[in-house]
């Protein structure tokens, strides 16, 4: 690995970097081998706190949450991404008393915590739980999703809606039928990247009551006794970490495929940082905070 | 409005809460997150590989498991805090030094490769080079999503209020459970306060961007 940062290390410098690594990694090593230790000291790896995953009920329980979860995030999604379109056509509106109301309304869900909203709409609207969450995940990410793709609207070449206008098209044809395709292609990594966001914004709904797999956690541990939370907690974190992940890997493969095929393709690098920046107002788009 | 009115100390207190979590924590982020950021380009494998395993785990788990681990799991292991605000610190500052790190580090990498390579050509070390050299102009470009993230941020310490810290969620689900007549307003309120904070926030971060911060 060569970096500008600094010269490619000659023998010296190999070995100091050498020694640095060791001496490093002896020291994270070390706090790891800590952690351990105090949790060997907690009984925490005692096989018969372990042995409640080979029971099927607790792997019901799991999967029920993760179900939960699952699908609270795919409603949203699948609803949020139309609504996120439809936003950013109304906000790019010529039609100032469109444009303005609908500016307003976007600032103001981005500028509100998630879990907020989920509350508001619990007991304003009185709906259960699940439509709580799904209406705020919905809510929130179909204003950041609008951003992004406005963002990538801004991003394409003035020629595209001239050549638009050019050949007889309605501004709004222009943008329905010309800019927004290739926004929303130019704009991929940073709506799977919100996606990812969404995903994690499910568990907002341990707070609300949502039996998601959080509260399944929780649940797990209030029934067998708290011995058993950290191996259910660890378990549940472990899986949440890894679908994530999972969907991580997608936007960066996304990325990848999309720079290979340059035509049209995907916003250069850059871009995300002002996609991230570019939202000019509260909140963050393409940055998946 | 009476409801608000009558509890405007409430709001305040939980206002200056949650300005007060955002604040510490924020700042611990931004050390945090520079030095993980400097640690992922270092010349040393080993550090290089513990900012890329801490960056992508945190980043990959949701705040609430962080505030449950922070919270109520480490005090089960007999990590105990004096106050639950300590935990919540931890927990948002650890989450949010994730999102710092990656954002200097694209701020690293837009400064132009010409930068580097003349500070290195007058002799300078790795150490002169980052800290004189590539972070004042790489934090320059990347304050506008270092602002947004600051907003991320809080955003997210509402989710302290869940987990036994009185700031602002935390008071308006107190006063919302209270006044079961006056829920709209009284959370109509809570919203009010975040948007006092997120707004001039958003506000910064476009009038930044556009005039102090260099664009590439």
């Amino acid at each position: 690995m060569s970096s500008v940062l600094y010269d490619v290390p000659g023998p010296k410098a190999r070995r100091i970097s050498l020694i640095a690594s060791v001496a490093g990694a002896v020291v994270i090593l070390g706090l790891l081998a800590w952690v351990i230790v105090t949790l060997a000291n907690q009984g925490i790896f005692e096989a018969k706190r372990w042995a409640i995953f080979g029971r099927a009920d607790v792997w019901t329980l799991i999967a029920n949450g993760l179900g939960s979860t699952l699908s609270a995030a795919a409603l949203a999604a699948v609803i949020a991404f139309p609504l996120g379109l439809l936003m950013c056509l109304l906000r790019i509106s010529l039609v100032p008393w469109i444009r303005i109301p609908t500016r307003i309304v976007l600032e103001f869900l981005r500028g509100m915590p998630v879990v907020l909203m989920m509350l508001f709409i619990l007991l304003v609207f009185a709906t259960g739980s699940f439509l709580a969450v799904v209406a705020a995940l919905v809510l929130y990410n179909a204003a950041i999703f609008s951003e992004i793709i406005r963002a990538g609207i801004q991003s394409l070449p003035k020629g595209q809606r001239e050549a638009g206008l050019a050949i007889g098209l309605t501004s709004f044809k222009s943008r329905l039928l010309v800019e927004l395709p290739q926004a929303v292609r130019r704009m991929m990594p940073s709506l799977v990247a919100q996606l990812v966001v969404l995903l994690k914004d499910t568990s907002l709904g341990y707070i609300v009551a949502y039996g998601e797999l959080l509260r399944a956690v929780q649940v797990m541990a209030d029934f067998l006794g708290p011995a058993y939370l950290f191996p259910i907690f660890f378990v549940a974190a472990a899986i949440y970490i890894a679908i994530n992940i999972a969907v991580s890997r997608v936007a960066v493969w996304i990325e990848r495929r999309g720079s290979q095929k340059a035509a049209g393709g995907i916003a250069p690098p850059n871009l995300k940082i002002e996609a991230a920046t570019g939202g000019k107002g509260p909140g963050s788009t393409g940055q998946a905070v | 409005m009476d409801v608000i009115i009558e509890n405007l100390p409430l709001y305040w207190e939980g206002f200056l809460r949650t300005l007060f979590l955002s604040a510490v924590s924020g700042v611990i982020a931004l050390i945090l997150g520079t030095l993980l950021a400097a640690a992922r380009v270092s010349p040393v494998a080993a550090l290089r590989g513990f900012s890329t395993v801490y960056v992508e785990i945190l980043r990959n788990t949701p705040l609430t498991i962080a505030f449950f681990f922070a919270a109520i799991v480490l005090p089960r292991l007999g990590v105990s805090f004096a106050q639950f605000e300590v935990a919540a610190i931890i927990a948002l500052s650890a989450y949010t030094a994730a999102f710092i790190a990656e954002a200097v580090r694209s701020g690293v990498n837009s400064v132009p490769v010409g930068q580097a390579e003349a500070a290195r050509s007058i002799g300078m070390n790795f150490g002169q080079v980052l800290s004189l050299i590539i972070l004042p102009q790489a934090l320059r470009t990347v304050i506008p999503p270092l602002i947004n993230i600051l907003i991320a941020l809080v955003k997210n310490s509402s989710v302290a209020g869940a987990f036994f810290v009185l700031e602002l969620f935390g008071y308006g689900r107190q006063l919302a459970n209270a006044n079961g007549d006056a829920v709209t307003t009284v959370l109509l309120g809570v919203a009010f306060f975040y948007l006092l904070l997120t707004v001039p926030l958003g506000i910064l971060a476009s009038t930044v961007e556009r005039k102090v911060a260099i664009s590439r």
